[in-house]
C-alpha cells in the first residue's frame, strides 16, 4: 500500500556527514556538525547528551522539518530533505512540546491525527482499543486534553504519534516534566512497541538512568557525536573507579560537597544513605585523602554505571568549568531566622467542585530543604501558588514567615522567591535585562543593583549570553536565568516548582550545590521535583496525591515505610511508586 | 517614595523593552500611525473637489451659457460630459461616471428675459447622500450668485431682506481644520489602547504576571508601571501629530499649548486605565484583542468626530459620556480654532480624569484578584 | 489502487479532519462565535441608530434688538422649523458667550433697525454667524438658515400680494435616495467597515496561535500540507463571518428599513469576496507574525482606521488627492462599499458591480497565495 509496509533489510535510518547552523543575533551557532549515524530496525536508540548539544535540531532534521547545511538523511530509504512530506507520512515524530488541542476531548484529539495520518475508518474502532488500552486512557476518552495531567498529556500526545503504526519513531525528550509512575508507564509502552511491532525508536532523554534502559545509546556534545553503543560498554570503561562512602553523622549534603571538592575525585552524588564518587584513577582512595579530620568513614567499591561515564565524559571536556567553587552570594542583611518558617494546616483549595488540596498540614524549619513529591496533578502547584499567595486558599490556614502572603504589604514578599514550573521571564528581554528587571522590582539601586546582577551573571555562567534574548536560550540556561532571577534579593525563602525539568545531569548537580550552600546559610527551600535521586538531597518531604498528603517524613522514613519482604531495601523511586500504588488501590477499593 | 518610583520605572522600562526591542511590533507602534495621519490629513474632509457633472441645456441662449460658466468656473465642480438627449442622463449617474447632471429646459433664457420665473434642475446620485447635500450646497450658491449679479444688471429689485454669514473660527469652512487635529485623538487613542491593552493578557498568557506578583511590587507600582509607556508612546506620537498639523496641514493654532497637554495627558491617563482595566479582565490576548475591538470602535464612530453627537438619539448620547475621546476632541478643537482657556473647558477635564481614576482603579483591584 | 486517487481521498480526510477540528475549538471556545455574530448586531444597533449626518434640532441665539411685528414672524419661522432649537438671547454679546462655550452652534440676529430697513430699503440685513469648528456641521446650518430665510420671504411676499422675485431657482432631483437619509448609506458602509474588522480579527489569530502553542509542529510531521491547514483554517471562518454578513444584511433591511434595489443573491456573493479578502488579509498577518502579540497588534493598529476613513463610507474618495486616492485602492473595504451602496440604494448596475467584485477577487487571491507563499513546512 504505502513505502512503509515494504521491507527495509536493517538500515532505517541512515544519517550521513550532517551539519546544521542557525543565526541567532547575528551570531553563527554550530548547531550540528558532521554527524553520522545509522539507526537498525527493532531497538530502543537513546540521544543522550547536555542541553544545547543539538538533540532537538537532529530530531527536526530527521523528520524533514530542517534543511541541514550539509550531509544527507535517509529515513526508510527516502531522502528527508527532497521527500520530506513522503518521509512525515511513514514515521512518527513526537516533539519535545506535543501540541495536544487542550481544548479538544482525547477522542477528539485521536480522531484529528486519525484523519491527517489517513487511517482507514474500519480500522480505527480496533487501533483506538489498543491505543487506549496501551496508555490507560480509557477511561477518560471523553476528557479535554486541556484537563489531563502533564503525564496523561505525554501518553495522549504518544497514542496520537502511534495512532497509523510508523516504522521509526521519533521522540524527543518524551520523559520531561513526567513523575516516576507514568515514566515508568511510558517505557512499558515503549519496550511493548518494539517487541511486538519491530518498531525502532530514537529518543532523546535528560534522564540518565534511562539511558541505561536502551539498547544502544548515541552521545551528543555541543553538536558532534562523541560516542555510540550499549550503555554498558561506556559504564564498563569505569571499572575500579566507582565507590561509595558512607561518613555517620555527617550531613549529607555536607558530605557530598567536601567530596566534590576532594582530590581525585572527578563527581559526587548523593544516593541513598551513602555519597557516590567517581575518581580520578582506578586506584581506591584512602580515608584520610578524602575527608580530612573527619572519623569514621567507610569505602567500599561499588559497579559504575552510564551516568558516571556521562559525566566522566563531558567534564573531560571542559576542564575550565569547576563548579564545586560555588561563591556565597554578597549578604544584604537579614539575619537567620530560627524556628518554623512555613505554617500549613488544614489547608484546602477547591475548583469547582474538584478539590486540588484538601486538609493539607506541614511545617518547614528554617534552614530545612523540603520536598513535595507527588504524580502530576496531586496538587503541588497549586499549594505552591497558595504559600506565594496567588491564589487565594479556599479553607485552613497558611503561614509563611509569620503571615499570610495574599494579605500582608508587600514588602513581606521581598522575603520570597518563587520560581514557577513554566519558564516565566520575558522572552523578548536579554538576560541582563530581565536580570536588571528582577533586581529593581525587588528593590535594589544604585551599586548593589550593579553588583547582584554581576553577580548573577557570573555565578550562572550567564555572561556570555547576557545580550542574547532570553527566549533563544537552551532549557538549561532558562531555569538557571530563573533561578538567578529567584535569587535576585537573596530570599529566606525559596519556593522552587521543578526546577530541574528538562535541566541535563551537569547542570543539576551545580544547580544542587547551590541549594546545600543556601541552606548552610539558613534559607529555607521548597522544592517539587519529578528526579527520585534528587529527593536525597531533601531533609524531609511530603508525598502528596489527589491534593492529600500521603506521607511525610525524612527520606529515610519514606523508603522505611515501603520496605517490603520482597524489596527491604527500595530504592526512592521504588518507594515513591509503592505508595503511589497503594493509595490508587486504596482509591478504587472505596 | 524612592521605592515606589524606582519600582514602577524598571517595570516601565521593561515594557518600553518588550514593545521596542523586537523590530516587528516597535514598527507597527510607530510606522503605520505616522502613514495613516498623513493619508488621513487628506483623506478625511468633506470639502468636495473635482465632482464631475455633466450638462443637458436645451438652449443656447446668452443666460444658459453665463450661468453654466459660473458651474465650470467653480473649483468643485469639473464638467466631463455634454449630452444632447434626454435618456443619456440615466446610464451616467446610475455608473457612477458623474455625480450631477445640470439641465436647462428650452425655455430656460426666454422665461428668463420676459421676467418669469425659470429653472435649473439638477439631478444627483444620493447613493452617498452626505455628498449630494455638500454638491447641491455649492449649486446653490452658484445659482445664488447668478441671481444677484442678473438682478443687478437687470434692475430687478432684490429680496427686501438678505442673510450676511459669517464663520467663526474657520471663516473660509475649511473641513480639514476640523479633522487634522481630530486625528489626534483618533490615532492616539488606538495606538494607546493597542499598547496597554494587550500588556497584562500577555503577561498572565505567558505566566510572567505570577513572577511580577510575587515580587514586592504594589497593585500601585504596577500600574504606574504598566501606564508610563503607554502615556509616553501617546505623547510622543500626539505631540508628531500635533506638529504636522500645524506646519504641513497649516491648521491655525491660537490656544496654549499648556491647556491642550494638560488635556492630552488627561485623555491619555483614561486611555490608559480603560486598556489596563480591559487587560487585566483577560486571560488570553485573543480576549484582550476583543475587548480592545469593543471599545476602540464605538469610541471612534459616537466620539463626534465624523458625526456630530447632538444628532444622535438621547440614549446614545448618554453612552458616550463615557468616552474619553469625546471630551478630548471638544479640547484639542477648541484650542486649535477657538483658543480655549481652562475655565471654558473645566467640563471637559473632569470627566476624562474621572474615567481615568476609576479605571486605573478598578485594574489595579483586578491584579490580584481576578485568578481564575 | 491508483495512488492518485488515494492520495485526493487521503487529502479529503485530512481537510474534514481539520475542518472539524476548528469548529469544536470555535464552539468550545466561544469568543469566536461572539466576535462573527454578536459583535456585528452589537456595532451595528448602536451605530445604526446613533451615526447620523442630519443635522437636527441645532442649537441656535435668536437676538432680536427691537421686538416688532416682522420680527416676531421671523422667529417663528425658526421656531416651526425641525432643524433648529432656538433659544432667544437679549444681546449679542450673551449670544457671542454661548457660541464659545459651545452652548449654541449658530447666531442669528435682527438689529435695532431691521423694520425701517425693510420698510425704507435698500435691503434689510440678517446677521448669522455659525461655529466654524465642525466645517460640515456649520456649512449644513448656513443652509438651514437661508432655507428658512428663504421661506419666510416667500410668505411675506404672499402676504404682501407681490410674488417673490427670483431669477433662477434650483429644482432638485437626488435619485436613489430622494428622501436623502445619511442613514440608508451609512448602514450599508458600516456593514463593510464591521465585516472588515470581524474577517481581520477571527483570522489573525489562528495560525500565531498554532505557533505559540506548539500544536504546529505536531501538525507539520503529519502528511497534512500547508495548503490542507490553510484551507481548514479559512472555511470554518469564512462560514462564520458569511453568518455575521447575513445578520448585519437582516438588519438593515428590517431594522433600518433601508431598502434593497439589487439582487440579494449578488449581494452574497459579493460579500463572500469580500470576506475571503478580509480573511485573507488576517491570515496573512498570523502567518506573518508568528506570535499573537505581534498579530494582535497589527489587526488593532491597522484594519480599522483605514477601512474607516479611506472606504468611502463617510468621506468622498473622490475629493483625495491622487496619491491618497492611489491608496484607497488597497483597501478592500472601498470596493465593497461602493458595491453595497449600489445595490442597496441603486439596483444590480454591473458597470459598478463587475469592476469592484473583480478587484475583491484579486485582492483575495493576492493575499491568499503571499500567505500560502510565505508558509513553509518547515521550521526556522
Amino acid at each position: 500500500m504505502t513505502a512503509a509496509a515494504q521491507p527495509f533489510p536493517g538500515i532505517l535510518l541512515d544519517v550521513s556527514h550532517i551539519s546544521k547552523t542557525f543565526l541567532s543575533g547575528g551570531r553563527k551557532l554550530q548547531a550540528l556538525s558532521e554527524v553520522s549515524f545509522k539507526l537498525s530496525a527493532g531497538r530502543v536508540t537513546g540521544l543522550i547528551g547536555p542541553d544545547a548539544a543539538g538533540k532537538t535540531t537532529l530530531m527536526r532534521l530527521i523528520a524533514g522539518l530542517l534543511l541541514p547545511d550539509s550531509g544527507s538523511i535517509t529515513v526508510l530509504g527516502m531522502d528527508a530533505t527532497r521527500d520530506s512530506l513522503a518521509v512525515q507520512s511513514n514515521i512518527g515524530y513526537m516533539p519535545q512540546h506535543f501540541g495536544l488541542y487542550e481544548d479538544l476531548s482525547v477522542q477528539e484529539n485521536l480522531d484529528l491525527y486519525a484523519d491527517l495520518q489517513g487511517v482507514p475508518r474500519e480500522q480505527r474502532a480496533a487501533r483506538y482499543r489498543e491505543l487506549m488500552s496501551m496508555t490507560g486512557l480509557t477511561p477518560f476518552t471523553r476528557r479535554l486534553a486541556g484537563r489531563l495531567s502533564g503525564g496523561m498529556k505525554q501518553k495522549l500526545g504518544l497514542a496520537c504519534t502511534l495512532v497509523r503504526p510508523p516504522r521509526l519513531l521519533l521522540l524527543d525528550e518524551p520523559t520531561v516534566g513526567v513523575d516516576p509512575v507514568s515514566r515508568r508507564e511510558l517505557w512499558a509502552i515503549i519496550y511493548r512497541l518494539v517487541r511486538d511491532q519491530g518498531m525502532s525508536v530514537l529518543l532523546s532523554t535528560a534522564y540518565l538512568d534511562e539511558a541505561e534502559r536502551c539498547h544502544q545509546v548515541l552521545l551528543l556534545y555541543a553538536g558532534r557525536l562523541l560516542g555510540e553503543g550499549p550503555p554498558a560498554d561506556f559504564a564498563s570503561a569505569l571499572n575500579g573507579r566507582t565507590f561509595s562512602v558512607q561518613a555517620p553523622g555527617m550531613n549529607k549534603r555536607l558530605l557530598q560537597q567536601r567530596l566534590r571538592r576532594a582530590p581525585g575525585v572527578l563527581d559526587a552524588v548523593i544516593q541513598g544513605e551513602a555519597v557516590r564518587i567517581v575518581m580520578h584513577q582506578p586506584l581506591a582512595p584512602e580515608a584520610a585523602a578524602l575527608l580530612p579530620g573527619s572519623g569514621l568513614t567507610r569505602i567500599s567499591p561499588i559497579a559504575p554505571r552510564f551516568e558516571d561515564s556521562f559525566i566522566t565524559r563531558i567534564q573531560a571536556l571542559q576542564p575550565e568549568k569547576t563548579p564545586m567553587d560555588f561563591l556565597q552570594p554578597p549578604r544584604t542583611g537579614g539575619t537567620a531566622t530560627a524556628g518554623v518558617v512555613i505554617e500549613v494546616e488544614n489547608l484546602s483549595r477547591r475548583f469547582g467542585d474538584f478539590y486540588a488540596v484538601r486538609n493539607l498540614s506541614f511545617s518547614v524549619g528554617a534552614g530545612e530543604v523540603f520536598g513535595l513529591l507527588g504524580a502530576n496533578g496531586a496538587g503541588k502547584t497549586t499549594t505552591f501558588r497558595m504559600l506565594c499567595g496567588l491564589l487565594p486558599p479556599s479553607g485552613g490556614s497558611l503561614r509563611v514567615a509569620g503571615v499570610d502572603l495574599r494579605l500582608a504589604a508587600a514588602q513581606a514578599r521581598a522575603r520570597i522567591g518563587y520560581m514557577s514550573q513554566k519558564f516565566s521571564l520575558y522572552e523578548a528581554l536579554t538576560v541582563k535585562q530581565n536580570l536588571d528587571f528582577f533586581a529593581s522590582a525587588y528593590g535594589l539601586t544604585g551599586k548593589p543593583h550593579g553588583q547582584r546582577v554581576a553577580w548573577a551573571l557570573e555565578q550562572f555562567e550567564l555572561s556570555s549570553y547576557a545580550g542574547d534574548n532570553a527566549s533563544s536560550l537552551p532549557l538549561g540556561f532558562k531555569q538557571r536565568l530563573q533561578l538567578a532571577a529567584a535569587l535576585m534579593h537573596d530570599p529566606r525563602i525559596l519556593f522552587l516548582d521543578e526546577p530541574t525539568s528538562g535541566v541535563d545531569p551537569l547542570a543539576r548537580r551545580e544547580f544542587w550545590a547551590r541549594i546545600s550552600a543556601m541552606s548552610e546559610q539558613g534559607i529555607t527551600v521548597l522544592v517539587t521535583t519529578h528526579f527520585m535521586e534528587e529527593v536525597e538531597y531533601c531533609d524531609r518531604l511530603v508525598i502528596m496525591a489527589s491534593g492529600e498528603l500521603l506521607k511525610l517524613g525524612t527520606p529515610e522514613d519514606i523508603k522505611a515505610a515501603a520496605a517490603s519482604r520482597e524489596h527491604p531495601q527500595p530504592s526512592m523511586e521504588d518507594a515513591f511508586i509503592a505508595l503511589i500504588e497503594a493509595h490508587e488501590q486504596m482509591r478504587m477499593a472505596s | 517614595m524612592n521605592g515606589l518610583w524606582q519600582r514602577a520605572l524598571a517595570l516601565a522600562l521593561k515594557e518600553l523593552r518588550t514593545i521596542l526591542r523586537d523590530p516587528r511590533s516597535r514598527f507597527v507602534v510607530f510606522g503605520p500611525p505616522i502613514i495613516q495621519l498623513l493619508v488621513f490629513g487628506y483623506a478625511a474632509t468633506f470639502d468636495l473637489n473635482n465632482v464631475k457633472y455633466a450638462v443637458y441645456s436645451e438652449d443656447r441662449g446668452e443666460a444658459a451659457r453665463q450661468l453654466l460658466a459660473g458651474f465650470s468656473g467653480s473649483p468643485h465642480f469639473r464638467l466631463t460630459e455634454n449630452i444632447q438627449r434626454q435618456q443619456q442622463i440615466a446610464p451616467l449617474i446610475t455608473d457612477r461616471d458623474v455625480l450631477m447632471v445640470v439641465h436647462l429646459g428650452p425655455q430656460f433664457s426666454r422665461n428668463l428675459a420676459m421676467g418669469r420665473p425659470a429653472a435649473v434642475q439638477i439631478i444627483i446620485d444620493g447613493r452617498n447622500s452626505n455628498t449630494a447635500l455638500i454638491a447641491l450646497g455649492y449649486a446653490q450658491t452658484i445659482v445664488n450668485q447668478f441671481n444677484r449679479d442678473w438682478s443687478q444688471s437687470h434692475g430687478i429689485a432684490g429680496p427686501p431682506a438678505s442673510l450676511q454669514t459669517r464663520a467663526w473660527f474657520n471663516p473660509n469652512l475649511e473641513s480639514r481644520w476640523y479633522f487634522v487635529p481630530g486625528l489626534a485623538g483618533l490615532i492616539v487613542l488606538v495606538v494607546t489602547l493597542a499598547v496597554t491593552s494587550l500588556s497584562v493578557a500577555r503577561e498572565r498568557e505567558q505566566g510572567t504576571f505570577d513572577q511580577l506578583l510575587v515580587t514586592p511590587m504594589t497593585p500601585l507600582e504596577i500600574l504606574l508601571g504598566k501606564s508610563l509607556p503607554g502615556m509616553l508612546i501617546g505623547v510622543a506620537e500626539g505631540t508628531f501629530i500635533l506638529l504636522v498639523a500645524v506646519f504641513w496641514f497649516h491648521v491655525p493654532f491660537k490656544g496654549s499649548l499648556l491647556v491642550l497637554y494638560s488635556g492630552l495627558l488627561l485623555f491619555l491617563l483614561s486611555v490608559v486605565g480603560i486598556g489596563l482595566m480591559l487587560s487585566s479582565l483577560c486571560t488570553t490576548l485573543q480576549q484582550a484583542l476583543l475587548g480592545s475591538f469593543l471599545f476602540m470602535m464605538p469610541a471612534v464612530i459616537l466620539s463626534g468626530f465624523a458625526t456630530p453627537i447632538a444628532n444622535m438619539p438621547q440614549p446614545v448620547q448618554w453612552l458616550t459620556l463615557a468616552n474619553p475621546l469625546r471630551y478630548f476632541l471638544v479640547i484639542v478643537h477648541s484650542v486649535f480654532l477657538e483658543g480655549a482657556s481652562f475655565s471654558v473647558l473645566i467640563n471637559q477635564f473632569w470627566p476624562m480624569a474621572a474615567i481615568g481614576v476609576i479605571s486605573l482603579a478598578s485594574a489595579g483591584w483586578l491584579f490580584r484578584h481576578r485568578l481564575y | 489502487m491508483n495512488p492518485d486517487v488515494q492520495n485526493r481521498g487521503g487529502s479529503r480526510m485530512r481537510l474534514r479532519g481539520l475542518l472539524r477540528k476548528e469548529f469544536l475549538q470555535i464552539i468550545r471556545d466561544p469568543s469566536s462565535i461572539a466576535i462573527a455574530l454578536a459583535m456585528p448586531v452589537i456595532l451595528l444597533l448602536l451605530f445604526g441608530y446613533g451615526v447620523s449626518l442630519d443635522a437636527k434640532h441645532v442649537p441656535l441665539a435668536l437676538v432680536v434688538e427691537q421686538p416688532s411685528a416682522e420680527a416676531a414672524s421671523f422667529t417663528a419661522a425658526f421656531n416651526a422649523s425641525e432643524y433648529f432649537n432656538p433659544q432667544a438671547y437679549q444681546d449679542m454679546r450673551s449670544a457671542e458667550l454661548a457660541l464659545m462655550a459651545g452652548r449654541v452652534d449658530g447666531i442669528v440676529r435682527l438689529r435695532g433697525n431691521f423694520v425701517s430697513r425693510l420698510v425704507r430699503g435698500p435691503d434689510a440685513p440678517i446677521q448669522v454667524v455659525v461655529s466654524g469648528m465642525n466645517a460640515n456641521n456649520a456649512r449644513l446650518i448656513e443652509g438651514y438658515v437661508s432655507g428658512v430665510w428663504r421661506s419666510w420671504l416667500t410668505q411675506q411676499a404672499g402676504l404682501a400680494g407681490r410674488p417673490l422675485a427670483v431669477p433662477v431657482s434650483v429644482e432638485q432631483r437626488v435619485w436613489f435616495n430622494s428622501a436623502v437619509r445619511s442613514k440608508d448609506f451609512l448602514v450599508p458602509g458600516l456593514i463593510a467597515v464591521i465585516m472588515t474588522l470581524i474577517g481581520a480579527m477571527l483570522t489573525a489569530l489562528v495560525m500565531a496561535r498554532e505557533w505559540e502553542r506548539g500544536t504546529m509542529e505536531a501538525l507539520m510531521v503529519t502528511p497534512v500540507s500547508m495548503r490542507e491547514i490553510l484551507i481548514g483554517k479559512l472555511v470554518p471562518y469564512f462560514a462564520l463571518g458569511m453568518g455575521g454578513m447575513a445578520l448585519s444584511v437582516i438588519m438593515a433591511l428590517w431594522l433600518f428599513g433601508v431598502p434593497l434595489h439589487g439582487s440579494l443573491l449578488l449581494l452574497f456573493l459579493c460579500a463572500a469576496l469580500f470576506m475571503l479578502a478580509a480573511l485573507g488579509m488576517g491570515l496573512l498577518v498570523s502567518v506573518v507574525a508568528r506570535s499573537q502579540f505581534v498579530a494582535s497588534l497589527v489587526a488593532l493598529v491597522t484594519t480599522f482606521l483605514p477601512a474607516f476613513l479611506l472606504s468611502g463610507f463617510i468621506f468622498d474618495v473622490g475629493s483625495m488627492p491622487h496619491v491618497v486616492q492611489a491608496i484607497t485602492y488597497l483597501i478592500a473595504a472601498r470596493y465593497f462599499v461602493s458595491i453595497l451602496q449600489t445595490l442597496f440604494l441603486a439596483g444590480n448596475v454591473w458597470v459598478i458591480i463587475i469592476p469592484n467584485a473583480l478587484a475583491l477577487c484579486a485582492m483575495a487571491a493576492v493575499f491568499l497565495l503571499v500567505a500560502r507563499r510565505r508558509s513553509h513546512k518547515r521550521l526556522q
